[in-house]
């Protein structure tokens, strides 16, 4: 279980996300819309520890035990994992040397070629790391680092942004397979959170509640279906006057 | 095809520059106070040439353990020459082995092989001129021995020769001069060691080395240096590729020198003649290091990539990079990238390019800095603490992939880097 409460973060001295409140419980699949720049990300960024994202005020816990201050490996090894929107290219660290480094069970390292197999990169194995990669590249490289590691609480961001038609399917099925979609709620051992722009993935994945992220803050919640649609149809300028306006901000 | 013993296809096309030796001793003279055009100027005269003279080995694996430890830090397999086409092991001033077992490869000390081939003054000093500097002079007045090695035309070795110069004597200059030729169509594959058993005391290497690779040849030289923190080490190499030859230059310094400057030339006139070079250098606290190399493209579709990586933890490097090109449709690509691991340290890289024609194609990219903390991020994400994901960065930037290299010199040179990479960590 992922449990924010009160959650203020501060980027290079300006404040991005204020109070922010959300619960995820293991089992679960949750989706945050919001326009460009609403702190989506930042969110990401803070509950996998990322130095740069300095929390102000409130706590990050994960399965109880308060990650808050916690170093961005010792998340890792706790069992977070999060899929870059932008990874960097990082020249002579081979891509089968990240997919080892995340890899859970390090007595197999066998798993290494089945899973590029499973994500169509077997011939990307031995490239430097994203040099080179398409957009769609880059995403199923960022799937297969977390089937790899296979994280409790598994962060993605806009998996499917620059992925053609007929790989959205493809990543709609990693992701599945990563959140244990196969199984009951309740058995399963992993959660997600995914960002999503364009709601596309929501064609694949199915998601228990959506969020709108407004000006760094959780505007709403509701099914992700019915949240996409009203997005879809009225944008995202009413969503901010529905929330802030009529004050359903959610505390 | 000529054999091995026979005066060499081309030997007449670079007789234009024989000159009696005398004249080369008069140039020598001359120039032996000469400064080089760039690095430290070394004080040649703390340094002595004279050293006590040591013992054939008809069997190398006889000498003793710590010197075929040190030898094989370099590259250098004592026990196993079954993996060696040849060998050639030369300590301080003796050549104290020679060995070959492929028919049509001369692996040889250079002054026997004066002795046995009139021709072989035509290639002397013909790539390096004498009066370069004070070095090059040195190693014309000095005592000095150094290898001879040979392809005759179209042989290739599937295995490589191994040169080894081994330095003992505290204070010794060692002045080397080394001849490599691979007639029409041959190729070679040579791995040189350069060390040293002095832990401390200091010593001077001058290493003269000039390559002709003739038409449709090839030569990779994999040279690796290991010295102390006390050394001052000049090697000064030429090379000059003739129509579709091919020159693959690798150099490796990861342990500490005091100082060490050389900046290699390869002269490609024939046409698409190649050559490539790659350097690895780490400048451990107190290690200078100038290394260059220079590319003159003179030959029609002439190519040329000179790749370099240079790590400090706390030394000094320069790296250099030079290409020109004057024939037409001629290629050249010069990389540098440097990372700096400790404030201490410097990387000031020099890449230069020179164009006299227009259509050829030059050009340069170089990045001078330290890890980039997004980098280190992305794999502490994967789990890896910050020392583990730095220590995968900086092997990841000394794993050059080196095209056209056998695999086996590929998978040694990995060793070698690998192994000095417990001192940067």
């Amino acid at each position: 279980m992922l449990e924010i409460q009160h959650l203020s973060v501060e980027v290079e001295g300006r404040e991005i996300l204020h109070n922010v409140n959300l619960t995820l419980n293991t089992g679960e699949t949750h989706v945050l819309f919001g326009p460009n720049g609403s702190g989506k990300t930042t969110l990401l960024m803070t509950i996998m520890g990322f130095p740069k994202y300095h929390v102000t005020q409130g706590t990050i816990s994960f399965h109880g035990k308060d990650i808050t201050d916690a170093p961005l490996d010792e998340r890792a090894r706790l069992g977070i994992g999060l899929s870059f929107q932008r990874p960097p290219v990082v020249r002579g660290v081979k891509t089968r040397d990240m997919v080892l480094a995340a890899l859970k069970d390090k007595s197999r390292p066998e798993a290494v070629d089945a899973l590029a197999g499973e994500t169509d990169l077997t011939d990307f194995l031995d490239r430097d790391i994203n040099y080179g990669f398409s957009g769609g590249e880059i995403k199923r490289s960022e799937m297969m680092q977390l089937l790899a590691q296979r994280p409790e609480l598994a962060l993605l961001d806009e998996p499917e942004s620059g992925v053609d038609l007929e790989n959205i399917a493809l990543i709609g099925r990693l992701i599945n397979e990563l959140l244990e979609k196969g199984s009951k709620i309740r058995s399963r051992n992993s959660m997600g959170l995914i960002i999503t722009h364009t709601g596309h993935i929501l064609d694949y994945v199915n998601a228990r509640n959506g969020y709108i992220m407004l000006d760094g803050t959780i505007g709403c919640m509701g099914d992700p279906h019915e949240i996409l649609k009203e997005i879809k149809e009225k944008g995202y300028e009413e969503c901010a006057r529905c929330a802030f306006g009529s004050a359903r901000r959610v505390e | 095809m000529k054999s091995a013993r026979g005066a060499p296809s081309g030997a007449r096309d670079v007789s234009n520059s024989t000159k009696p030796k005398n004249s080369q001793k008069e140039k020598a003279r001359a120039a032996a106070e000469k400064p080089a055009s760039m690095g430290e100027d070394v004080d040649l005269k703390a340094f002595t040439a004279e050293a006590e003279p040591h013992r054939y080995q008809e069997d190398p694996s006889s000498l003793p353990p710590a010197t075929r430890n040190k030898m094989l830090e370099a590259g250098i397999l004592v026990d196993t020459p079954q993996q060696r086409t040849g060998t050639y092991i030369q300590i301080d001033n003796t050549p104290v082995h020679h060995s070959v077992k492929q028919e049509g490869v001369e692996v040889m000390a250079v002054s026997e092989a004066m002795k046995r081939y009139d021709w072989l003054a035509d290639y002397y000093w013909k790539a390096v001129p004498v009066d370069t500097d004070k070095y090059t002079a040195s190693v014309e007045l000095g005592k000095n021995d150094g290898y001879f090695i040979r392809a005759a035309p179209g042989v290739k070795t599937d295995l490589p020769v191994q040169a080894c110069l081994y330095l003992s004597k505290a204070r010794l200059a060692q002045n080397v001069h080394n001849i490599i030729i691979a007639e029409e169509n041959a190729e070679l594959h040579i791995i040189t060691g350069c060390t040293t058993s002095l832990g401390k005391e200091p010593g001077m290497h001058m290493g003269v080395s000039e390559f002709y690779i003739k038409r449709g040849a090839r030569i990779t030289f994999t040279m690796i240096h290991s010295w102390n923190p006390e050394f001052a080490v000049r090697p000064r190499t030429a090379a000059i590729i003739e129509d579709d030859g091919l020159f693959l230059s690798n150099y490796v310094l990861m342990r500490p020198v005091r100082t060490l400057q050389t900046n290699p030339i390869a002269r490609c006139n024939g046409e698409n003649a190649t050559a490539r070079f790659n350097s690895i250098l780490v400048a451990l606290p107190e290690s200078n290091m100038d290394v260059g190399s220079r590319v003159y493209l003179n030959g029609k579709g002439a190519r040329t990539e000179i790749i370099s990586r240079a790590i400090t933890t706390g030394g000094n490097i320069v790296a250099r990079g030079f290409i020109e090109g004057s024939a037409p449709q001629v290629k050249g690509h010069l990389e540098c990238r440097g990372l700096i691991l400790d404030n201490r340290g410097t990387i000031h890289a020099i890449p230069e390019l020179r164009g006299t024609l227009a259509g050829i194609d030059l050009y340069h990219e170089a990045a001078v800095g330290k890890i980039a903390e997004e980098e280190v991020e992305y794999l502490m994400a994967r789990g890896l603490s910050r020392e583990q994901a730095t220590a995968t960065i900086v092997r990841g930037f000394l794993n050059v992939d080196i095209e056209g290299l056998p695999p086996m010199l590929n998978e040694e040179l990995r060793r070698a880097v690998k192994a000095s990479e417990k001192d940067l960590m």
